[in-house]
């Protein structure tokens, strides 16, 4: 046991202002799977990305086997044996595969000797850890699950005996997540060190040996996962008790607020994504939708929200038509009281590159209160923005910091404040807690109770089984573009796991 | 990759890294001059004293400075939007008429101030409307705005061409321009500008349309930074999707940045035909279009950066024309090289030597610590 793979002492960092590593400790076993946890905004990632030579450390030492080095970039990382997947891939979209692989360690001028070798190569690490992808696929038709492999194989390719994995199970569903644990299993097996980074507490006690916990920038505690519980992980994580059931009472419905009659949507590609769709939503309820992704869940909410022209079908909007078939103007939406989270915050829910404040104004633009004259009012948007800060404890506190650079789950909440808070009468929301941590879960699942109590209609899609029965007052499955039952939450997991896959199972009665 | 492996103090990043570059893009073409056997000390003394050594020199350089900064707010404000103004050459030419209409009709019972806010309403349209058709087919048809705006660069030219010979020039005359405008369609110069710091401007055609100029690069800063407009501009120049999911209007953002970087590229007209020559001249121009290009690229599309690279740019131009008046074995043609050179390091290659100066920031400030480096792993 006793031989360490990584050593981190003393590592300290700062961003400006923000002091995001705080004289870190960190020691990894050989051969062990190594879980880190913590807030949103702990500093997981960035110490992370100090160990694979993405940032410099301002003081502190890293140790990889026994030995000093010093991390100046990527390469030096990979040098040294360390390979990292990032909590947002970095492959190139219309790559396939093995060029993905090959990519930076191509050996020499001329690829094709290298492509037979780095083929051969493949097949051998394909085999060995059951990865199996094929070489030749192009990156961008692949399922997120696939492309999180190549990345693991990128890695190995690069002869990294140390794994770095950011989040890599935000994006899976639950089947691929499995899949990646037992690639994991496999690796610790041959001898390889893994250093997972998650806000999954089950996935912790599932797969870590060891796991060590983040709080404001500070290593808080290490404990061996067998020793440990998930409340004792949570309340380290958090400094105080979490309280990690949803509590809620009866649903109220009222007034039919948004009604989907026939919807059916065709993808970019003509491929009929949402195929003749219909269901309520009324005042005062939450409506889950499960079902594996891209069974047709986002180009359902997309056409909801105007973003995505539908073939056909009716949508009314509080006793309203909305044009789907035609010219629906998301913005008129908007102001017709419908709030909508999409699932990707990175391209569509965010600019990334706008300061906070200007994000938290994304689509409310037009609104008056922020007009001065001419020009907008900035001390509006900014007063606006930091109350949504304080409010959803946005860390850290700063309206004018660039948006990329709030931790992923810090964006998320930036999202989620800014639609929320508008007073909204109907909220379609994706994903509402990917990549959030378990305090802001519970602190935004209470928001979306609070919003169905005061009578709003809530759509929820979630990938998470879980979510969706904590939440949901019915739960709609959606499986190849259809609605294939309906359930009450209290369905059993394994009737609505038949569900999604397609299979159905003895109707339950749904009202 | 765009993730930049350390963040640097502003000083590096905006003072020192570009500052790197040119001198390297200098040192380069210092080569070249040796090359064909002249001495680049002599060189760049005649650049720079081209360029400053007297109150005309200055004045000449901020003369082509003036128009710099209009052609590069105009591919600033389009680059904004996420396009690619490239027609702003077509775009100041055509906008020449609106210039050439306001003056002939006006300048003999109007004084300048009066003339010239018309003119350069009647630049800006003449400028808005030559962009206005590759916006609208991109917005309508999804024809890129890089093909189709060089295409009206040549439209333009041919338009040009029949406009000064058949329609603008006076009859029976031989050259083609325009007949010489009266004192209304003359701009003043801006000799008390000068003066306040002791310089005269001698026969430089350093004019009011300077001023009209920082003006303009305020405008585009309110524009840009502080109007809804602006703001659904950067949305859409970030994040197309986002700009969907946000509810702007695609098309209409398109055609209305185009038209506004029209209308920008198009002021440039106003210096030369008002302020130097007086008339309106067949290629006034002369490439301004496309040096706006490298100045929104230098300037990185904010009006504070423009400035100093317009600037940049027109002392090239007249301290490049000083070399080659100077040193005849050195053409004009030769300052083009240079010029070639400045944008290929300090805008194509900008990041060549980012890594290094990032290090040495780096080991400077003593933040990378001592360690044994891998060897051999
Ligand atoms: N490039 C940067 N510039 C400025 N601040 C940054 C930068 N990168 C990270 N930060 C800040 O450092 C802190 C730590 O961020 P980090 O991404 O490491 O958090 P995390 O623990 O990975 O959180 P999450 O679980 O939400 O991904 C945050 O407050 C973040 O805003
Ligand atoms: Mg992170």
């Amino acid at each position: 046991m006793g031989e360490l793979a990584i050593e981190l002492k003393g590592i300290d960092k700062s961003f400006g202002l923000v002091h995001a590593n705080k004289d870190i400790n960190l020691k990894v076993r050989k051969g062990t799977i190594h879980g880190i946890i913590g807030e949103n905004g702990a500093g997981k990632s960035t110490l992370m990305s100090i160990l694979y030579g993405f940032y410099q450390a301002d003081r502190g030492e890293i140790l990889v086997d026994g030995r000093a080095i010093d991390i100046r970039d990527p390469n030096t990382a990979i040098t040294a044996g360390i390979g990292m997947v990032h909590q947002h891939f970095m492959l190139v979209e219309n790559f396939t595969v093995l060029e993905n692989v090959m990519l930076g360690a191509e050996e020499s001028w001329i690829l094709n000797a290298g492509i037979s070798k780095a083929r051969a190569e493949l097949k051998r690490l394909e085999r060995e850890y059951a990865l199996d992808v094929n070489p030749d696929a192009v990156i961008e038709e692949l399922p997120v699950g696939l492309q999180q492999r190549v990345e693991i194989l990128k890695a190995l390719y690069r002869k990294a005996d140390i794994l770095i994995l950011d989040e890599p199970t935000g994006v899976l569903t639950p089947a691929e997540a499995d899949h990646l644990f037992r690639i994991l299993e496999q690796l610790k097996a041959q001898g390889k060190t893994i250093i997972l980074i998650t806000h999954k507490l089950r996935e912790i006690m599932a797969i870590t040996d060891e796991v060590s916990v983040m709080r404001r920038g500070e290593m808080v505690a290490t404990r061996e996962t067998a020793k440990t519980s998930v409340e004792e992980l949570a309340e380290l994580m958090v400094g105080r008790r979490v309280l990690l059931r949803v509590e809620k009472g009866e649903a109220h419905p009222g007034d039919v607020k948004l009604s989907v009659k026939n919807l059916t949507v065709r993808d970019s590609r003509g491929v009929t994504m949402v195929d003749d769709v219909s269901f309520e939503l009324r005042a005062g309820e939450i409506v889950g939708i499960a079902g594996v992704a891209g069974n047709g869940q986002s180009e359902l909410l997309e056409a909801i929200s105007g973003i995505r022209r539908a073939v056909s079908g009716n949508v009314h909007l509080g006793g309203e038509a909305i044009d789907v078939t035609g010219h629906a103007d998301p913005a008129e939406l908007r102001r017709r009281g419908l709030a909508h989270v999409p699932e990707d915050r990175h391209h569509v829910g965010l600019v990334l590159k706008f300061e906070e404040s200007e994000n938290a104004i994304l689509g409310y633009h037009d609104d008056p209160k922020y007009r001065k004259g001419f020009v907008l009012d900035i001390d509006a948007i900014r007063a606006d923005a930091e109350a949504n800060i304080q409010k959803y404890d946005i860390r850290p506190p700063n309206a004018r910091l660039k948006t990329a650079n709030f931790s992923g789950g810090n964006q998320q909440k930036i999202v989620l404040a800014r639609e929320m808070e508008r007073d909204p009468d109907v909220l379609i929301i994706g994903q509402p807690t990917r990549g959030v941590d378990v305090g802001a879960i519970e602190f935004i699942h209470k928001r979306i109770i609070e919003m169905r109590d005061q009578g709003k209609a809530v759509l929820l899609v979630s990938v998470e089984l879980d979510e969706i029965r904590a939440l949901s007052d019915r739960i709609l499955v959606m499986f190849a573009g259809r609605v294939v039952g309906e359930r009450k939450p209290d369905a059993s997991e394994g009737d609505l796991g038949l569900l999604m896959a397609g299979v159905e199972g003895p109707k339950e009665a749904a009202e | 990759m765009s993730t930049p492996y350390a963040k640097l103090p502003g000083w590096v990043e905006y003072g020192l890294i570009p500052l790197v570059n040119l001198v390297v893009a200098f040192a380069v073409a210092g080569l070249v001059v040796l090359l064909v056997g002249e001495s680049p000390l002599e060189a760049a003394y005649h650049m720079v004293n081209g360029a400053f050594g007297r109150g005309e020199y200055i004045g000449f350089t901020l003369y082509y400075a003036t128009t710099f900064i209009f052609t590069g707010l105009a591919v600033a404000v389009a680059f904004h939007a996420g396009l690619f103004n490239i027609g702003g050459e077509g775009q100041a030419y055509v906008a020449g008429i609106g210039v050439a209409l306001a003056c002939l009709w006006l300048d003999r019972f109007m004084p300048w101030y009066v003339v010239f806010p018309v003119a350069i309403l009647g630049a800006s349209l003449f400028g808005a409307a030559w962009a206005f058709l590759p916006g609208w087919f991109q917005a309508k048809r999804g024809s890129h705005i890089v093909i189709t705006t060089i295409m009206f660069n040549f439209i333009a030219a041919s338009l040009m061409n029949y406009m000064l010979n058949r329609v603008l020039k006076p009859l029976g005359s031989m050259s083609l321009e325009t007949r010489t405008f009266e004192a209304g369609g003359q701009l003043p110069r801006l000799d008390w500008l000068m003066s306040i710091f002791g310089l005269s401007v001698g026969t430089a055609p350093f004019n009011v349309t300077f001023l009209l100029a920082l003006a303009a690069s305020f405008g585009v800063w309110v524009l840009i930074w502080r109007t809804k407009l602006g703001y659904e501009m950067r949305t859409m120049g970030h994040s197309p999707s986002a700009a969907r999911y946000a509810g702007i209007k695609e098309a209409r953002i398109i055609v209305i940045t185009m038209m506004i970087s029209g209308a920008l590229a198009g002021m440039m007209a106003l210096n030369p035909i008002m302020g130097e020559t007086y008339r309106m001249q067949l290629d006034f121009v002369q490439g301004a279009g496309f040096v706006g290009i490298a100045v929104a690229l230098m300037g990185r599309s904010h009006p504070a950066g423009i400035i100093p690279a317009a600037i940049l740019f027109g002392v090239l131009y007249q301290g490049g024309a000083e070399i080659a008046f100077e040193m005849p074995s050195i053409s004009r043609d030769m300052i083009v090289i240079i010029q070639g050179l400045v944008i290929l390091f300090a805008g194509a290659l900008e990041h060549m030597f980012r890594p290094a100066i990032t290090r040495a920031v780096l080991a400077f400030s003593g933040r990378g610590r001592t360690q044994a480096a891998v060897k051999g792993a």
